[in-house]
């Protein structure tokens, strides 16, 4: 028999947080903070009127570009938010999630050999969505005394005759860096030079704990909105992961063949989950909030549970993960997260996961009750005591 | 701060004072004062358990007592609110609009013990014009807590 697989997809190596996964589930009593999802349940009064879509029948699918109301009430929403302006007829598309907005925009603009610069450690799908489409995946490597950003230096250096487009992931997962409206200047000035287009994945952009730190979109900054495409969504500003919902916004000229791929290979986003979502855009602002306090005390509570263990880290302004470093022992992050998960039966994310340049560092999220964290920092910090006694 | 500490102490009050100093980003002294000042202040005015009791396997039977009374001359409802809530077997009264008065929650030992209240203390009482009481059947959520036990977390590490 002939061999099945295309060339390019053998190229591609699966996600290494599923490993980690597959360990957990198999142990009775581990706990994990591995999860890259709110654990709050969608707030009752979207789930509400997703039901209530489906009891009246709003069963069909939608336009193929989504549901006029929501595309109307995103663009409020990024206007009242961000302060940028799209008409929501020709320059929004409603997504299954900002992850194949990624992937549309990508198959969009890329042809073969267009490079694309991929600040990491990031999101996982980026370096695979871009050899999908035939780009050729350039990272750029975030340095913690950077605080996890992106310069423009370190973008200058990065750019070639043969760079088309800039992913910039921010606020970050798995680091918690965000971007100040002075990078952003920055970034901008390189872009515009170079004649790049930005692909701005803000899934995290309600996610934000320091004032005068919330987020800025990169298409606010003048000059920046035509050459970039905007990606966000439902699943962590309203605890939405599951209803599969995100968007995107940019100039006409992508957003219509963005939209082309979109029709083909999706038709529309889930009908249900699009009368739910605008609910939330309308009326979710409370719930936002009410989310982003109880993340921040628990952003609080970890960086200083860290700090009484002797852990440097970072401290996270966006998201809802902490980037520990973990260099002192001696391991690579997989040697410490297997060797952890095995000793205290805890599941965290090696930083490796999100590029070679998380090496060192460990991924823990607290999108987790406040008690579940403080038995999981307990047995970490019991860990990293032991590790140290035998060093 | 006082609105931070309220809400999260309102949703658990045994939390330990220097974690809920960290959590809020100020240092320990600051919420030791605020906690004592609300006390004084009687804007804390108790803190109390929430009990499954039908899960603790002991017997207790609740009522909402819908009450319609006369407003005494000069003192409103408040008077009549004071006769009703010094009963100790009385959990809480509200004055409330709509069809009737005053609601009162009762809580007791046996369906006899409830209705014995009523019929001798409550409906004795010269301003209670009528009460109609509605026996709990079951109690699904109370404080904002729902009674049953919270939902395994089945979410999967993703990415």
């Amino acid at each position: 028999m002939r061999n099945p697989l295309s060339k390019t997809i053998t190229t591609i190596q699966p996600s290494g947080i599923r490993k980690f996964f597959d360990i957990v589930s198999e142990m009775d009593d581990a706990i994990s903070l591995g999860v890259g999802e709110p654990d709050f349940d969608t707030p009752w009064h979207i789930r509400d009127e997703g039901i209530y879509a489906l009891e009246k029948g709003k069963t069909f699918y939608t336009s193929n570009s989504g549901l006029k109301e929501l595309k109307v009430e995103i663009t409020k929403f990024l206007d009242r938010k961000y302060d940028i302006q799209y008409d929501y007829n020709k320059e929004v598309m409603v997504t299954v999630g900002g992850s194949e907005a990624i992937d549309v925009a990508m198959r969009a603009m890329l042809d073969p050999g267009d490079e694309v610069l991929i600040p990491q450690p990031s999101y996982v799908s980026y370096v695979p969505c871009c050899v999908l489409a035939n780009g050729t995946p350039v990272t750029i490597e975030l340095k913690a005394e950077d605080d996890f950003r992106l310069t423009a230096k370190q973008l200058e250096d990065a750019i070639t005759d043969k760079t088309k487009l800039l992913v910039l992931p921010f606020p970050n997962n798995p680091t918690g860096a965000v971007l100040e409206k002075k990078d952003l200047e920055e970034i901008a000035k390189v872009v515009k030079k170079h004649d790049l287009f930005v692909l701005s994945d803000e899934i995290y952009s309600e996610l934000t704990y320091v004032e005068g730190k919330s987020h800025v979109s990169i298409a606010s900054i003048p000059g920046m909105k035509e050459r970039t495409i905007v990606i966000n969504g439902f699943s962590k500003a309203f605890a939405m992961t599951g209803w599969r919902l995100g968007y995107a916004c940019g100039p006409e000229i992508l957003i219509k063949q963005m939209l082309k791929i979109h029709q083909f290979a999706i038709m529309c986003a889930p009908t249900t989950s699009q009368y739910a979502a605008v609910e939330a855009m309308k009326n979710g602002d409370g719930d936002i909030a009410m989310m982003r306090e109880e993340y921040n005390g628990r952003r609080r509570y970890l960086m200083h549970r860290f700090k009484e263990m002797g852990l440097e880290c970072f401290e996270p302004l966006g998201a809802f993960y902490a980037f520990p470093s973990i260099k002192e022992f001696g391991m690579t992050s997989d040697e410490f997260a297997t060797s952890f998960l095995k000793a205290k039966k805890v599941a965290v994310v090696p930083g490796t996961a999100f590029g070679d340049s998380g090496e060192g560092y460990l991924r823990i999220s607290y999108a987790y009750a406040l008690d579940d964290l403080k038995v999981a920092l307990d047995r970490l910090e019991e860990y990293v005591n032991e590790l140290r006694a035998k060093q | 701060m006082r609105e931070k500490i309220l809400t999260f102490i309102e949703k658990n009050s045994r939390v330990d004072l220097k974690e809920l100093a960290i959590i809020l980003g100020v240092d320990e002294a600051t919420v030791v004062n605020e906690l004592q000042a609300m006390e004084k202040e009687h804007i804390i005015c108790g803190y109390h358990t929430l009990i499954d009791w039908d899960k603790a396997g002991i017997e207790k039977v609740s009522a909402l007592i819908e009450v319609r009374v006369t407003p005494q001359r000069g003192m409103g409802f408040d008077k009549v609110a004071e006769r009703i809530y010094n009963y100790p077997e009385v959990n809480s009264v509200y004055l409330i609009s709509g069809g009737f008065d005053l609601m009162v929650t009762l809580e007791g030992k046996t369906l006899r013990e409830v209705s014995k209240f009523v019929s001798e203390k409550l409906s004795a009482l010269d301003t209670v014009l009528s009460t109609k009481t509605n026996f709990i059947l079951k109690k699904y959520k109370d404080h904002g807590t729902v009674m049953t036990a919270p939902a395994k977390d089945e979410r999967i590490m993703m990415f």
